[in-house]
């Protein structure tokens, strides 16, 4: 156990390749037990760990442009190493940065539902159950049994898949092994895109996909040094360990508020 | 006047009152005093004791109901037969997952048919295994849903033996009636035989103090050096200042509580 690397696990998703066809959604919900209501009409109200957003261009036709952002929780590193917005205003110590893997968790049963975290999270990634979870007759022989339910009253977001990790460490265990292979721990929405615009990995690891595609800056906190390469508010500072990719610049423009004039090759370093 | 004797005056008072009013007030304390001040002595210890009585014997007793197993096991006869120990019924699977208690499927492999003459294996073979019904086994270590233990990291990973959480199981003629707290519905065995928390061994309780007791244990020792939390390098800056090249950096992977991280057991 001594002088062990930590691990950053992080994901690329490449929004040139995403069509929004949401099965990274429905992955996610299926996957974690997210629970939903007869009526999701009102999309305020409703749980979506991985959530699909519409962009377009403004432009009228022929130059209109749409693009798909999928948007799970970022799992911030802050100004430095778990200084996550949401993790810094719990009250209850619901909500931790885990060192050993980058992962922002959340613990329901710690969780009381002040919804700070929510208030502070500028990616909207946070979710409020107001209700106990309902399951149609005979569904709740389909969730998993890796992830506990939420009950009424409690904060929840996207975990990347954190059983996954467990069990793949646990598969690890059994052939007497303590390193992860990079296949062995993939989120569900990675697995289920079929275009295969997420990928997901060690950002710490150059070995690993994740890395080669952005190629992230570690005296910038991580920042991508691909140039296609961008992360949702970069200049805020949350230092998100999830990257997009597009080779459309007014895609790349729409991850911050840029001025009409900015360019954003000029990024503002931010300093930590 | 202390609190106990004006307890006793009101006592008395109630007790004999109108006979009292009529004499002098100061010699009526003193006679007060000698006459009532045993009894009430009295009536509080037993008092005490009938708490204590309630509260150690005659609660705990109300609180668990005794459930008996719907067949007897024995461990001993058991382990005897097989070769790998626990793990030949209580078994890992090649994912990494545990098997936990066994299943008919496991069970069938020998007891098909009556093998002996226990009446509990006969039981067995016609109530469960002719029927092909799971038997409905209480299960002593089962714990609330938001927990998530994982078999495989200590036995597999950490070395450790069923012993150090399960006790001596393994060398039981018969199974113990399955005590189950009638408040929250869990077995005994997790708050332990002691109501009052006291263990003398490490399998005698299963609260998440006692993981936290043996992980602390455990882990402090463990050195960490790529994990550093930001109060840990400042502990680690001052320390360094004091006595170069001593200092140790966090011991866990929790930013919150710097221990380990809440999310590996509770998600």
């Amino acid at each position: 156990m001594k002088h062990k690397k930590a691990k950053k696990y992080g994901m690329v998703i490449n929004l040139d390749k995403c069509t929004g066809c949401g099965s990274c959604m429905v992955a996610c919900m299926a996957e974690n037990n997210v629970p939903f209501r007869k009526d999701e009409s009102d999309k305020l109200l409703s749980i979506t760990w991985m959530r699909v957003y519409k962009l377009t261009n403004g432009k009228p036709f022929p130059n209109t442009d749409i693009c798909y952002l999928p948007r799970p929780c970022m799992h911030c590193e802050g100004q430095h190493e778990g200084h996550s917005p949401c993790v810094t205003v719990c009250p209850a110590v619901a909500t931790d940065y885990n060192i050993e893997t980058g992962i922002v968790s959340q613990i329901y049963t710690r969780c009381f539902g002040c919804r700070y975290c929510m208030a502070s999270c500028p990616y909207k990634a946070r979710y409020f159950n107001w209700w106990d979870p309902v399951w149609p007759d005979g569904m709740e022989k389909y969730l998993s049994p890796n992830v506990s339910p939420r009950m009424r009253g409690v904060v929840e977001k996207c975990s990347f898949c954190f059983h996954r990790y467990q069990m793949a460490k646990e598969k690890a265990f059994m052939e007497g092994r303590r390193k992860l292979k990079e296949d062995e721990y993939q989120t569900a929405c990675t697995q289920a895109c079929p275009a295969g615009a997420i990928t997901f990995g060690d950002l710490n690891n150059p070995n690993h996909a994740v890395y080669r595609m952005v190629k992230p800056d570690p005296k910038h906190h991580g920042r991508p040094t691909n140039p296609n390469a961008f992360r949702l508010l970069e200049r805020l500072g949350t230092n998100p360990k999830v990257y997009y990719l597009s080779s459309r610049e007014w895609v790349r423009r729409v991850g911050d508020n840029y001025l009409k004039n900015e360019s954003i090759a000029k990024k503002t370093v931010h300093q930590g | 006047m202390s609190a106990l004797d004006n307890n006793a005056k009101e006592i008395a008072e109630d007790a004999g009152g109108e006979e009292l009013a009529t004499s002098s007030p100061e010699i009526n304390q003193k006679e007060q005093d000698n006459r009532s001040a045993g009894p009430v002595i009295l009536f509080f210890i037993i008092g005490l004791f009938a708490s204590l009585i309630l509260g150690w014997i005659i609660f705990p007793k109300l609180l668990y109901s005794k459930k008996k197993q719907p067949i007897d096991f024995n461990h001993v006869l058991h382990v005897a037969e097989v070769e790998d120990g626990c793990e030949s019924c209580h078994f890992f699977r090649e994912d990494g997952t545990y098997s936990g208690v066994p299943k008919l499927e496991q069970c069938i492999d020998c007891h098909e048919e009556i093998q002996g003459d226990s009446p509990d294996e006969i039981k067995f073979v016609e109530e469960y295994v002719s029927k092909g019904r799971e038997v409905p086994w209480l299960i002593y270590s089962r714990q609330p849903d938001c927990v998530f233990f994982s078999h495989a990291a200590h036995v597999k990973g950490a070395g450790m033996d069923c012993v150090t959480c399960h006790g001596h199981i393994g060398e039981s003629e018969s199974l113990k009636i399955y005590e189950e707290n009638r408040i929250t519905g869990y077995s005994r065995d997790i708050w332990g035989k002691s109501i009052g928390g006291f263990k003398k061994n490490t399998w005698d309780r299963m609260k998440m103090d006692d993981c936290a007791e043996c992980h602390r244990e455990k882990t402090a020792n463990i050195e960490r050096t790529d994990v550093k939390t930001p109060t840990n390098r400042l502990i680690d800056h001052l320390i360094d200042m004091v006595y170069p090249g001593t200092s140790k950096s966090g011991k866990g992977g929790s930013i919150q509580t710097e221990r380990d991280a809440c999310f590996v057991c509770h998600k």
